[in-house]
C-alpha cells in the first residue's frame, strides 16, 4: 500500500507543476516550479498540515521539492524547540544538510567526468 | 477613399489558421505523461527507503539516503544525457522530484564548463539550485523566527 500511495501522491504532486507551466504558456518555468514547491512546502510544513501526507504517502511526499521544503521548515522548528531563536538559524539547513551535499558533490563530479553535450 | 489592404473576411480567417497551427500545450496528455513518470520516480525513491529501512536506519536517516542515491542517479543520467530524455517525456513529472532539481544543477553546469572550474561549473552549479536554496531557507527561518515569538 505504501508504494501505491507514493505512486499516486507523488504522481498528483507533479500534475500540479504541470498544470502551473501548461495554464501559463510556459511562462512558469521549470526554475519557477522548483522554487513555488520548496517555498509551498515549507508554508504547508509550517503549519503542520505536510506531515499527515508524509505519513500516507511516504516518499510520494518527500522527493518531490515540497518535501525538500519541509524538511527545512520542520529542522526550523525543531530547532527553535531546542536551542531558542538561534535554532531558527541552523536548524533548516541541517535537516536538508545530507541532500545539499549530495546536490553539490554529485553535481559537481557528474559535470566534471562528462562532456556536454549538443 | 481607398480600400483596406486586407478584408474583415481575410483578417478573420488568418486568425482561424494561426489559432490552428499555433502549437497549444496538449495538457490532458502532458499532465497523465506528469502522473505516471513523477509518480514512478517517487515509487523509485520508495522501493529506496524501505531497503534503507530494513539496513536498520532511522526514519530520517533513511530519508536522506533515499535523497542523497536519487540525486546521484540524476546527476549520473543527467551526464550519460539520459534525463534530458525523462523530462522530455514526463514534463514536471521529471522536475518536481529532487532528480529534477540535481539534473537542472548538473545541466547548467555542464553547459558552461567551458567558462572553467569555478565561474563555470562551479557558479553555474547554481543557476537553478540557486534560488531554490534562497526561497527554501528564507522561508523556513521565517517560519522558525515566528514559531520562536507565537508559539
Amino acid at each position: 500500500m505504501a508504494f501505491f500511495w507514493a505512486f499516486v501522491i507523488g504522481g498528483a504532486l507533479c500534475v500540479i507543476g504541470q498544470l502551473l507551466m501548461d495554464l501559463t504558456s510556459y511562462k512558469f518555468t521549470s526554475a519557477h516550479v522548483l522554487v513555488t514547491f520548496v517555498t509551498a512546502g515549507a508554508i504547508i510544513s509550517a503549519f503542520g498540515l505536510y506531515q499527515p501526507l508524509v505519513k500516507l504517502a511516504g516518499a510520494g511526499a518527500t522527493v518531490p521539492l515540497t518535501g525538500f521544503g519541509h524538511l527545512l521548515a520542520q529542522g526550523a522548528l525543531n530547532g527553535v524547540k531546542e536551542n531558542g531563536i538561534l535554532g531558527a538559524f541552523s536548524g533548516g539547513v541541517t535537516a536538508a544538510a545530507a541532500g545539499i551535499t549530495a546536490a553539490v558533490v554529485f553535481g559537481y563530479l557528474a559535470a566534471l567526468a562528462f562532456k556536454p553535450r549538443g | 477613399m481607398s480600400e483596406a489592404i486586407v478584408s474583415e473576411k481575410q483578417r478573420k480567417e488568418y486568425a482561424a489558421i494561426v489559432s490552428r497551427v499555433k502549437p497549444k500545450p496538449r495538457v490532458w496528455r502532458n499532465m497523465f505523461w506528469a502522473f505516471v513518470v513523477g509518480g514512478l520516480i517517487c515509487l523509485i525513491g520508495q522501493v529506496f527507503y524501505n531497503y534503507f529501512l530494513s539496513l536498520g536506519l532511522s526514519l530520517n536517516q533513511a530519508g536522506a539516503a533515499t535523497s542523497s542515491s536519487l540525486v546521484f542517479i540524476a546527476a549520473f543520467l543527467t551526464g550519460l544525457g539520459l534525463y534530458d530524455e525523462v523530462s522530455r517525456f514526463g514534463g514536471a513529472g521529471g522536475i518536481v522530484p529532487i532528480t529534477g532539481f540535481a539534473n537542472s544543477m548538473v545541466a547548467s553546469a555542464l553547459e558552461y564548463r567551458a567558462e572553467g572550474l569555478i565561474f563555470g561549473v562551479g557558479a553555474r552549479l547554481f543557476t537553478i539550485a540557486g534560488p531554490v536554496l534562497v526561497w527554501g531557507i528564507t522561508t523556513a527561518w521565517v517560519a522558525g523566527i515566528l514559531y520562536y515569538f507565537f508559539r
